[in-house]
């Protein structure tokens, strides 16, 4: 076990491509801490530069305090899962797990009671002698575990190990991969662009963008304080409503207003917008904090709109209403009944009001 | 489901297949039928009687030293050329799926010579190697080394090996290229994870992995070591000196079309086309049951 300490690392691939910019980030021992971003954002070019199958550029890599830029992959004491789960197609499932130690001359005694030991964990006992193409994509994934576990390394690194696979398989083996992390407790760094897996695995979530490390913290805090439009519009699903405001005061309460919006400010989050009159900003509500409120309701603290579209989900429905020209999406009691083109009035929660800075994009 | 063209007139399949065929009959079946008949018949020498003999021409083959010694001649250039253009391409196309700069320069020059004409392969190494103006022969002198093909056998023997394997490299390095290609990369990295350093990634998990197209090449190589190399030697040493380079294909021909043995030159063609099938026949077992490792 271990940490891993990330000091201003930046990776430019050959060819100009500046993949990773500057990411100072502490991976704490025994943590699960979850690398999520859209596709091309520099996650999977920062875990290869921690595997050591990527060179860094600058900046340093530590993993357990030690400096380890210039060590080979074989020596950082690291397991690693593939996307593709990367298995030797000519050898048998035991030998694909034995391939590691074996290397590492390890007694085969030893090796044997690792295997199996890995084996039972992930009950895939009865294939150790079948070759990986024998196998469903859900139990190769597990192999493809079973052959890092083994190996008892420092550190786990994992890249997008379960899109291949489909989603209720997904979904049971996230949980296996969070009881196994439970159980073994080795530092562990996923790499995903799928914010639902992130909150569920990760025990800390570092979202990236364009190469840049956005904001780190546990899922809750990611969720509840996003720290700039881009954090707060890639976690949740579906996506927060944004839209842009100016400040008014008016009879000393603080107003939010655009065409068709009208919120008061409530006072927490008056103090900390500061001086207001006359400002801008950006204005972001869940769908799950947007009430549909009665037409009749306060006016004076609503957002007005037409329903354009109603999508059930079942457990709920997504109704999109367009707000002066701001389409606004709000969860909705599956059991109420909207017709098309009829006027709603949407009440936000007021605990749940996110404010941005109109131009920086941060958290006010 | 399995997708089936279905013909509607009769006439259309036949009509559609009749150019191969056609092809095979005229260039395969024909020839190789005659080849079996004139083998079990011994012609006079005017050519104007023939008589029936059993297989009087095979066991005659096989009491002749000079057959039996060119047989041994043609397994050691097979397996020299063999060993020698896949070893050498292999090589070359690990170090081809290295290089990442000027890799297609690269690539298209290793494959020129396979476009050379057997015949002008062969043009081409006399040259360099002549004695009297050969660039080679005149390097090798210099080193002290007394070259000349025309005289010794051993010379002339390794100058047909040369060139022959010079020329299957190129064929054996495009699959060998692609084989190494179709590794997934991820596969050496998780090998490298795993401990294991640049040699044995190697030897565990590329050499098992290419050895489908490792198969296929060995015995493609033994083929054109047997059959394609006719133009080589004929072009270099027609078989001399002192029959030291006269391998099996190269006999049918100067006994056939030399000797006017008939008889003799068609037996020896049967026994060179039982070999072919023979190799066929195992390369399509070991590729069905073994599609991968
Ligand atoms: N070997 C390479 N050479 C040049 N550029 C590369 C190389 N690998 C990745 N890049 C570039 O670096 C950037 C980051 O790539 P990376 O693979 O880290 O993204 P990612 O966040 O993992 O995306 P995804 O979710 O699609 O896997 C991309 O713009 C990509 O095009
Ligand atoms: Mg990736």
């Amino acid at each position: 076990m271990a940490t891993v300490a990330l000091e201003n690392v930046g990776k430019v691939y050959p060819g100009g491509v500046e993949a990773v910019k500057g990411v100072t980030l502490d991976i704490p021992d025994g943590s699960f801490t979850v690398l999520l971003g859209p596709s091309g954002c520099g996650k999977s070019t920062l875990l290869r530069m921690i595997a050591g199958l990527e060179t860094i550029t600058t900046g340093t890599c530590r993993i357990a305090d030690r400096i380890v830029n210039d060590v080979e992959p074989a020596d950082r004491d690291i397991a690693m899962v593939f996307q593709n789960y990367a298995l030797y197609p000519h050898m048998s499932v035991y030998d694909n797990m034995a391939y590691g130690l074996r290397n590492r001359r390890t007694p085969k005694d030893e090796i044997d009671r690792r295997v199996k030991d890995a084996a039972r964990i992930l009950a895939i006992g009865d294939y150790l002698d079948r070759k990986p193409r024998a196998l469903s994509g859900g139990q190769r994934q597990r192999v493809a575990l079973g052959r890092a576990i083994v190996r008892d390394p420092k550190v786990f690194l994992f890249d997008e190990p379960l899109s291949n696979l489909d989603a209720k398989l997904r979904v049971a083996t996230r949980i296996e991969l969070r009881k196994l992390h439970e159980r073994l407790g080795t530092t562990s760094i996923y790499v995903t662009h799928d914010q639902v897996e992130a909150m569920t695995l990760g025990d800390r979530v570092v979202v990236m963008r364009e190469g840049t490390v956005q904001q780190v913290g546990p899922p809750l805090e990611l969720y509840n304080k996003p720290a700039n439009t881009f954090v707060a519009g890639f976690i949740g699903s579906p996506p927060m409503n944004f839209a842009d405001v100016s400040f008014t005061e008016r009879d000393g309460r603080l107003v939010a207003e655009a065409d068709s919006i009208q919120i008061v400010v409530p006072e927490p989050m008056r103090r900390r917008i500061g001086r207001s009159t006359g400002r801008t900003a950006t204005l972001g509500i869940r769908p799950e904090n947007l009430r549909i409120a009665t037409p009749d309701a306060d006016r004076s603290n609503a957002i007005t709109g037409v329903v354009q579209v109603v999508e059930h989900l079942g457990a709920e429905s997504l109704v999109a209403v367009d707000a002066g020209g701001h389409l606004l999406i709000a969860k909705a009691d599956p059991t109420v009944a909207f017709a098309s083109n009829e006027t709603v009035r949407l009440t936000p929660d007021p605990e749940a009001l996110h404010f941005f800075d109109s131009t920086s994009g941060a958290a006010l | 489901m399995e997708k089936r063209v279905v013909f509607r007139s009769a006439w259309l399949p036949y009509a559609l297949l009749a150019p191969q065929l056609v092809i095979t009959a005229v260039f395969f079946v024909w020839p190789a039928s005659q080849a079996l008949y004139q083998s079990v018949l011994l012609e006079d020498a005017f050519g104007l009687k023939s008589q029936f003999v059993w297989a009087d021409n095979f066991t005659a083959l096989f009491r002749n030293s000079d057959y039996v010694s060119s047989f041994g001649r043609t397994a050691v250039f097979s397996i020299l050329v063999a060993g020698l253009a896949m070893g050498i391409a292999l090589l070359l196309a690990v170090m081809a799926d290295h290089v990442i700069r000027g890799a297609t320069t690269y690539k298209t020059f290793l494959i020129w010579p396979y476009a050379v004409a057997p015949a002008v392969a062969g043009a081409l190494w006399v040259f360099m190697f002549n004695p009297r103006i050969g660039i080679v022969a005149y390097a090798m002198h210099s080193f002290g080394y007394d070259w000349n093909h025309q005289i010794k056998g051993e010379d002339a023997f390794a100058l047909i090996t040369v060139a022959a394997v010079w020329k299957q490299i190129s064929y054996n390095f495009v699959f060998f290229l692609a084989g190494l290609q179709a590794i997934p990369k991820s596969l050496l990295e998780a090998a490298a994870i795993d401990g294991a350093g640049p040699g044995k990634r190697f030897r565990s998990i590329v050499l098992p992995l290419i050895s489908p197209t490792s198969f296929f090449l060995l015995v493609v190589n033994i083929v054109y070591a047997f059959f394609d190399t006719f133009g080589i030697v004929h072009a270099t040493t027609s078989g001399g000196p002192a029959k030291a380079t006269e391998i099996l294909v190269y006999k049918v021909f100067n006994d056939g079309f030399i000797g006017l043995d008939l008889g003799s030159s068609a037996a020896q063609s049967v026994i060179l086309m039982t070999i072919v099938i023979l190799l066929t026949v195992v390369q399509f077992k070991y590729i069905e049951r073994k599609v991968a490792y």
